[in-house]
């Protein structure tokens, strides 16, 4: 069988393509009631009364609830704590399932009304009269830290969550960017961005007397983290008595990891009410409170010899956090941002510090790659500042601070400045298969040549990224309050079929088809013989959800380990059919065989009697069903060269980006085609903030652009023919020799094509524009203005 | 999503719906294509308490010539001008513009009266209908009349279209001898409302000099403008290179736009000094 590594078309798009996808809005359950919430219309603002005397008298209003209501509940708690520099905790203010006092961010919710119908739902929410006192906002991190700057938590003056370092001695930092022979510095903000998941959060809380049970539907990426925190931090339920259904789900992008307070307010108020609660965001909730992504004002500086070796690299970050803390926000910033800052170089000398602040605005957490593109973005564009400042080629720049290869096996994995071992890796090969793609020196003939009115620039990122995260003992002293292991149970049924229940969830990605690959190749039986079981909690043993491109290196992993103890006793039962020793049989095609003879047994006869065990080995418990948890050795580090080819009319400023060059090293490949889509449709996120995304909010933290007509996401026409191609380094530390795919296009891209723009405008004496790249910014740039 | 609870009704006649009108006045919003009213009313910034639903209506939907003009009816669909033969071949313009207004889905319910009659200086065919000098048909119990598109656009979201009356038909004069025209709009994605949009209809005699010069701007001002200054500059001419930089230097002078997410007030008007000059270059390649 050689299912690993072909393109199979992916199982489950018959249901998405045809309508028979079941999402949780198209739950329906008998005596079902509807939420609406009542949101803030300011970012910051005295709550001095909330009248729900008219609309509790509308019809079909079953219950109203306020923050006083749920004043004695916990808040949702994060999953990661961060100390500051000095030792002490992070701060962790509460964050209400709804607001009683003081409203911190635009959304933030004040009331939750529930109603036998939407409308009714949304006509009362109309009705409710909410007495705002409003305050001054903040929605830079920067000026959060000012002095005198509105305060998002009364008991925390200076606005700070926590600060954090990571590196070498800043000292040492210090003095060797002192003494470069060259420093680049860059000031940006790497702005905040909108998930935007087709499919919006939706929440069913279901509680049934009769057994005091509990059932919550929701649109996660994470169902049994969600109930761990749900019980164990916010409600203080029994877990046994919490099922959490995690159905098809479409899209999460990282917005979905986290635990909402939707979910917590469902789950008790249908007690409450006893019957069930059904809350679907609409587009605009989505943008005001799916958390957000990115949000850094950054300053990065590279000092550089004479040759151009990179000396030392000092960054300074003011990091966004939101108004409260959501699921993994504190470890964003640091652990997947500040580890990554080696790059693929040898910079001997690193210094990272993060201030993680409180704004008033809409949470800030895990988006498509999670820290990994912010770093990428700064390095990225340092090093192509750089080359544009000392007259240096950006590529030869790269390739003479490039880490040299090694394979993690014979060679060992490479210690970086910032915590990390990298795992294998060969820089050079993925830049070189880049630039043969592109035709490097053609295209500087042609961009000297040029002479039509129009700008060209060429813009490179040579990336690495960490997945697959993490080792549970790392990321414990690291500070995460879960492990991130995987389980998969591997149960063999009676006909040889196969159910694999597996902790990982697929929102998108195509698991239960990668999967099945991994399955039925490893059995010899067909596709159609494997099922994959994920998103609910009674079903799959436990889980630690999809995220951080980690299904395939840990849950596929977890996988493999099942699939080795049925091998194992299948082989014991198999010897026992052919009466033979267990050492003298193979195992392929389906069947074992005693060397060198015709004697065989199938596996679907082996199932068989592992449940029919009259002729039995001694001994041996009857069934073919395992469970294991893997927990990985390290993180995978997935690495590639990306290139970016822009026009530039110079009369409107407007950037078109011609061809878009991607090689990536992602390990070994299951199947090419879902990880072509999974590489495509990173480019199209990182491509998306580098031209088009971003929010923007005004001084008092309205969100002005909280619409598909104003926030700008990319289209298909904004996109060239993506070339891509691959290298394959496998990972040394997994069964599978897998990296992970589902950021990389994100994490790589967003650098190429500010640094294609920059290139198209080097003969203007500038060396940053701010993202997203606009029309009107590149042409006030070509026009002198500032 | 959903919206304020209204009254619905679906007249099969005009003299039905202008009843209708005439009996909820300003409390009922006709209902065309749909796409600018319907979302307004799912985010409840309009919450109209009656609907008059005019798709039921024969006769609203055509496009002909007809003694020397060509007319469309107020409910003919964006794809029905998208895909029309005697549109792609004689007013491309209209090609132009319907291929730029949001997406395939919104032109298959939108329609030309609608993206009138709503009155947004951000629509697409105001620009066009003052390039081609057009004139709407405004109808009511008493009769209709007949609007000269300059005296159409009173305002923000008002135009000359009273309460009981409905917008029934657009007419445009043949253009006479050798023309050309072109539209187009600088936009952040596909679909969206324009940074900057310009519409343009020219003619020539045979010695080359401007006869007829029709200039129209999307979303530069606070109502659908003509440019006027612009339009003289090129009357007369034999379309050089100078007279065209001059109106499209005019253009740009006389706009008023605003500045919101699409720019700056210097950025559009310098897009549409460059859009102008794009677009009489392109009419002028189609004539």
């Amino acid at each position: 069988m050689t299912l690993i590594g072909s393109s199979v078309k992916r199982v489950e798009d018959k249901r998405f393509l045809t309508g028979k996808g079941q999402y949780t809005d198209d739950i329906k359950i008998p005596g079902m009631t509807y939420a609406c919430f009542v949101r803030s219309p300011h970012a910051h603002a005295k709550i001095n009364g909330v009248d729900t005397s008219r609309a509790e008298s509308m019809p079909g209003v079953v219950k109203i609830y306020t923050g006083a209501d749920v004043a004695e509940l916990n808040g949702v708690p994060t999953g990661w704590q961060v100390n500051f520099i000095n030792g002490e905790t992070m701060k962790e203010p509460k964050h209400p399932l709804l607001v009683a006092d003081k409203v911190k961010h635009l959304g933030d919710a004040v009331a939750m009304v529930i109603a036998d119908s939407y409308a009714e739902a949304k006509d009362a929410v109309d009705a409710i009269v909410v007495d705002y006192e409003p305050l001054p906002a903040v929605v830079n991190p920067k000026d959060a830290a000012a002095e005198g700057a509105p305060k998002v938590h009364d008991d925390l003056p200076d606005n700070m969550c926590f600060d954090w370092q990571l590196g070498n001695e800043k000292a040492d930092v210090d003095q060797a960017i002192a003494n470069a022979h060259h420093v680049t510095k860059l000031e940006f903000i790497n702005q905040r961005v909108v998930p935007n998941a087709m499919e919006p959060r939706s929440a069913i809380g279901h509680y049934e007397d009769q057994n005091e049970k509990y059932t919550l539907y929701t649109s996660t990426q994470n169902p049994h983290l969600v109930r761990l925190l749900l019980c164990a931090f916010v409600l203080g339920i029994p877990e046994h008595k919490v099922r959490v259904v995690a159905p098809d789900v479409g899209g999460g992008f990282g917005s979905k990891i986290f635990h909402y307070t939707e979910e917590a307010l469902v789950i008790w108020a249908s007690k409450e009410i006893g019957r069930p609660i059904k809350w679907t965001a609409e587009r605009r909730e989505s943008f005001l409170t799916d958390a957000h992504g990115r949000d850094h004002v950054t300053t990065a500086e590279l000092g550089l010899d004479a040759e151009g070796n990179f000396t030392a690299l000092r960054v300074k970050t003011h990091a966004n956090l939101g108004a409260y803390l959501s699921t993994f926000a504190p470890a964003v910033p640091t652990y997947l941002h500040g580890t990554l800052l080696q790059g693929l170089y040898t910079t001997p000398l690193i210094h990272v510090h993060v201030d993680a602040m409180f704004t008033h605005t809409n949470a800030v957490d895990a988006y498509r790659g999670a820290g990994r593109p912010e770093a990428t973005y700064l390095l990225e564009r340092l090093i192509d500042t750089a080359a544009l400042e000392t007259g240096m080629d950006p590529v030869e720049l790269r390739r003479k601070n490039f880490i040299d290869a090694f394979d993690g096996v014979d060679q060992p994995g490479y210690q970086t400045q910032v915590a990390l071992q990298y795992d294998s890796g060969d820089y050079h090969k993925v830049l070189d298969r880049a630039l043969e793609m592109v035709g490097y020196e053609e295209f500087r003939k042609e961009q000297a040549a040029l002479d039509n009115g129009k700008l060209i620039g060429i813009g490179f990122s040579t990336y690495i990224e960490a997945c697959g995260i993490a080792p549970s003992a790392v990321v414990g002293a690291l500070g995460a309050r879960a492990g991130l292991f995987e389980s998969a149970q591997v149960r063999v049924q009676p006909t040889g079929k196969v159910s694999v229940y597996s902790g990982s969830h697929s929102h998108g990605q195509g698991h239960e088809t990668t999967f099945a690959q991994i399955v039925a190749d490893r059995f010899g039986i067909p596709m159609e013989d494997v099922e994959i079981v994920h998103g609910d909690s009674e079903a799959v043993a436990f889980g630690m959800g999809t995220y951080g491109s980690r299904s395939l290196a840990v849950g596929g992993s977890a996988i493999v380990k099942s699939m080795d103890k049925v091998m194992e006793k299948g082989t014991k039962i198999a010897a026992h059919l052919l009466e033979a020793n267990p050492d003298d049989l193979e195992f392929g095609e389906g069947k074992w065989t005693v060397k060198g003879t015709d004697k065989s047994v199938g596996f679907g006869d082996v199932s068989l009697t592992a449940y029919v065990p009259h002729n039995y080995p001694e001994g041996l418990e009857p069934g073919l069903d395992f469970s294991s948890f893997y927990d990985p050795a390290n993180f995978t580090y997935p690495f590639g060269a990306h290139v970016a080819i822009v026009e530039i009319d110079k009369e409107t400023g407007k950037v078109t980006l011609k061809r878009f060059i991607a090689v990536d090293d992602v390990g070994n490949v299951i199947n090419p085609m879902i990880v072509d889509g999974q590489i495509h449709g990173g480019l199209a996120q990182g491509i998306g903030q580098a031209l088009h995304e971003g929010t923007i909010y005004s001084e008092d933290g309205q969100l002005i652009n909280g619409t598909y007509m104003d926030y700008v996401m990319p289209r298909a026409d904004d996109f060239p023919m993506f070339e891509i191609d691959r290298t394959v380094t496998p990972c040394p530390h997994n069964p599978l020799g897998v990296k992970g795919a589902g950021e990389a296009g994100c994490i790589g891209s967003t650098p190429a094509v500010v640094n294609a723009v920059m290139d198209a405008l080097k003969g203007y004496g500038i060396h940053d524009v701010e993202m997203p790249v606009t029309s009107e910014k590149v042409w006030n740039v070509i026009h002198g203005n500032s | 999503m959903i919206p304020a609870s209204f009254d619905y009704f679906a007249p099969a006649t005009l003299d039905e719906a202008f009843a209708l009108l005439e009996k909820h006045g300003d409390e009922a919003k006709i209902l065309a294509g749909g796409h600018s009213l319907i979302p307004m009313m799912k985010l409840r910034f309009a919450q109209p308490e009656t609907l008059i639903d005019i798709n039921n209506i024969p006769g609203l939907s055509y496009i002909k010539e007809e003694d020397g003009h060509l007319k469309i009816g107020a409910m003919t669909r964006e794809s029905d001008l998208e895909h029309s033969d005697v549109i792609a071949n004689k007013y491309p313009i209209f090609t132009d513009a319907s291929k730029l207004i949001a997406d395939p889905q919104v032109r298959n319910m939108g329609t030309i009266g609608g993206n009138l009659a709503h009155g947004d200086a951000a629509n697409d065919h105001p620009a066009v209908m003052f390039a081609l000098r057009a004139s709407v048909v405004i109808s009511g119990s008493g009769g209709s009349r007949t609007v000269p598109i300059d005296e159409f656009f009173y305002g923000f979201y008002t135009t000359a279209i009273q309460e009981t009356e409905i917008l029934t038909e657009i007419t445009i004069p043949t253009p006479t001898g050798k023309t050309g025209n072109a539209y187009h709009k600088l936009e952040r994605k596909v679909g969206d409302y324009a940074t900057a949009g310009v519409a343009i209809q020219l003619s020539v005699d045979d010695d080359g000099v401007c006869t007829y010069a029709g200039i129209g701007l999307t979303n530069v001002n606070p109502t659908p403008m003509r440019a006027a200054r612009s339009e003289e500059a090129l009357l007369g001419s034999k379309l050089t290179e100078s007279d065209i930089k001059a109106a499209a230097k005019f253009a740009s002078e006389d706009c008023n736009p605003s500045a919101d997410l699409r720019g700056d007030v210097d950025y559009k008007r310098a897009m549409v000094e460059v859009i102008t000059r794009r677009m009489i270059n392109k009419a002028i390649s189609r004539l």
